[in-house]
């Protein structure tokens, strides 16, 4: 009887992240989640050209690239304020060395500065140089994802 | 009465000790294997090829490498990673061909033994945090071809740091047993008829080893082959690695992702994976396409 309460305690427990909505969401985590989605969504447009998911045009890819350069000047500094590690905050997956490396993860928002800045210039001009710069871009999402995000 | 029970005991524990010393015995290379690795004519550009899929990069570049390191720092196999598990805490020791502080000096033989086997030119068992599991699947044209390209890759003299691993772990001869339960030469998966898929399945099954992560373990941290790819726990920190092929992914869209990082939704590869990816982007478009072929093919399988 105990092992099935256990059982039941830890099936609910582990329920919980998919049951949590944006209402009970840690603020600083759904801005923070918020940001990444816009991020991703203007992603979707100048990768899907990069990836030749859909056909190159010049003036949405420009948007995109513009939105992302606009996105990337973001002082994300408040929405990752302390005691919302993955650890303390429900459906977050900031790992702990944000903030024991903060100076880390303040360079890797840099780079996609410097990276989102190269595409804003490269996306209108022509599917070559969108592609051409596309690689550092991923590469600056990856990178900071690569220490700074748990998986899954 | 005492006495006849003290020799048993002794008789005993010498059979048991014998049987351990000879189930525990590191293995050598088949005469066929050998003659297979001496008889090739060796590819560097195809062993650069292996050196990606394999992803030596990944654990054995210094700790400062990653994922946006340029290919000439991805070269540099100095060693030094940490990879904390539930039986210790291995370092990655320095695998350049450095003749004193790498394995500069060793011969084909020895590197052939190391990855295919799991087995030092000392003679000792190493630790299968090393994949050689997985490499045991390798052809030995690829091993060879592998180490015609370690002779391009530049010498680092970083001395290798020991691994910190409590006991019974700290006795290597016990990974004999390790072995005898694990080292399987088959392949997990029945090879597919369909040649891109067949070569998706090696590159998988004996070169990426994307199993290692991807598939969970059992109490002794050998791989649960009932459960191939389906998804584990992450081995080496929080959170979870998830099963294969992601739901709904197309062909299409797992080679792009090994290629540029990004998932069909434009997020990107995090945690290990971002590294994988580093080295997976340098092979051929029709390997990753391959790869991209079986995985597909596995979700007609039973998959969780």
């Amino acid at each position: 009887m105990p092992r099935l309460l256990t059982a039941l305690a830890t099936a609910a427990a582990l329920a919980l992240p998919t049951l949590a909505t944006a209402q009970d969401m840690n603020p600083n985590v759904a801005a923070r989640h918020a940001v990444m989605d816009v991020l991703a969504y203007n992603l979707g447009q100048i990768g899907g050209m990069a990836q030749g998911r859909m056909p190159y045009d010049a003036a949405v890819a420009s948007a995109a690239a513009n939105n992302i350069y606009h996105l990337s000047m973001l002082d994300i500094a408040p929405m990752f304020a302390e005691g919302t590690d993955n650890a303390s905050a429900q459906g977050s997956r900031a790992l702990p060395a944000i903030w024991t490396d903060m100076d880390g993860f303040n360079a890797r928002w840099a780079a996609l500065q410097t990276a989102a800045e190269a595409m804003k210039d490269a996306a209108g001009t022509d599917l070559a140089s969108l592609q051409g710069a596309m690689g550092g871009l991923g590469g600056a999402c990856g990178a900071c994802h690569q220490t700074y995000r748990q998986p899954q | 009465m005492l006495a006849r029970l003290g020799t048993l005991a002794l008789v005993l524990a010498a059979v048991g000790g014998g049987a351990f010393w000879v189930l525990t015995r590191p293995a050598r290379l088949s005469a066929d294997t050998l003659a297979a690795l001496q008889a090739h004519s060796a590819d560097p550009q195809n062993g650069e090829q292996v050196f990606w899929t394999a992803g030596c990069a990944s654990c054995h570049t210094a700790p400062s490498v990653d994922a946006t390191a340029s290919t000439e720092e991805r070269m540099v196999l100095a060693g030094g990673r940490a990879f904390a598990t539930p039986f210790g805490t291995f370092r990655a020791p320095n695998i350049s061909s450095d003749a004193e502080a790498g394995i500069g000096g060793w011969t084909l033989e020895q590197f052939a033994t190391a990855v295919m086997l799991g087995v030092s030119p000392e003679g000792a068992h190493y630790y299968p945090a090393f994949p050689y599991t997985t490499y045991t699947h390798a052809t030995p044209g690829d091993i060879a071809d592998l180490w015609a390209y370690w002779q391009m890759l530049p010498a680092d003299p970083t001395p290798s740091e020991a691994h910190e691993v409590g006991f019974p772990f700290s006795m290597r001869r016990g990974l004999g047993l390790w072995k005898l339960l694990n080292f399987d030469p088959a392949f997990a998966t029945p090879v597919p008829e369909d040649p891109e898929a067949a070569r998706g399945h090696y590159l998988v099954e004996a070169l990426g080893h994307c199993a290692e992560c991807h598939t969970p373990r059992d109490g002794l941290g050998g791989l649960d082959r009932s459960q191939w790819l389906a998804g584990a726990p992450n081995p080496v920190g929080e959170g979870r690695i998830p099963s294969l092929p992601p739901q709904g992914w197309t062909a299409f869209d797992i080679a792009a992702y090994l290629e540029t990082g990004f998932t069909p939704e434009f997020d990107t590869a995090g945690g290990e994976m971002a590294d994988v990816v580093a080295n997976i982007s340098r092979i051929a478009a029709p390997d990753r396409a391959a790869i991209a072929a079986y995985l597909v093919a596995l979700r007609a399988s039973p998959n969780p």
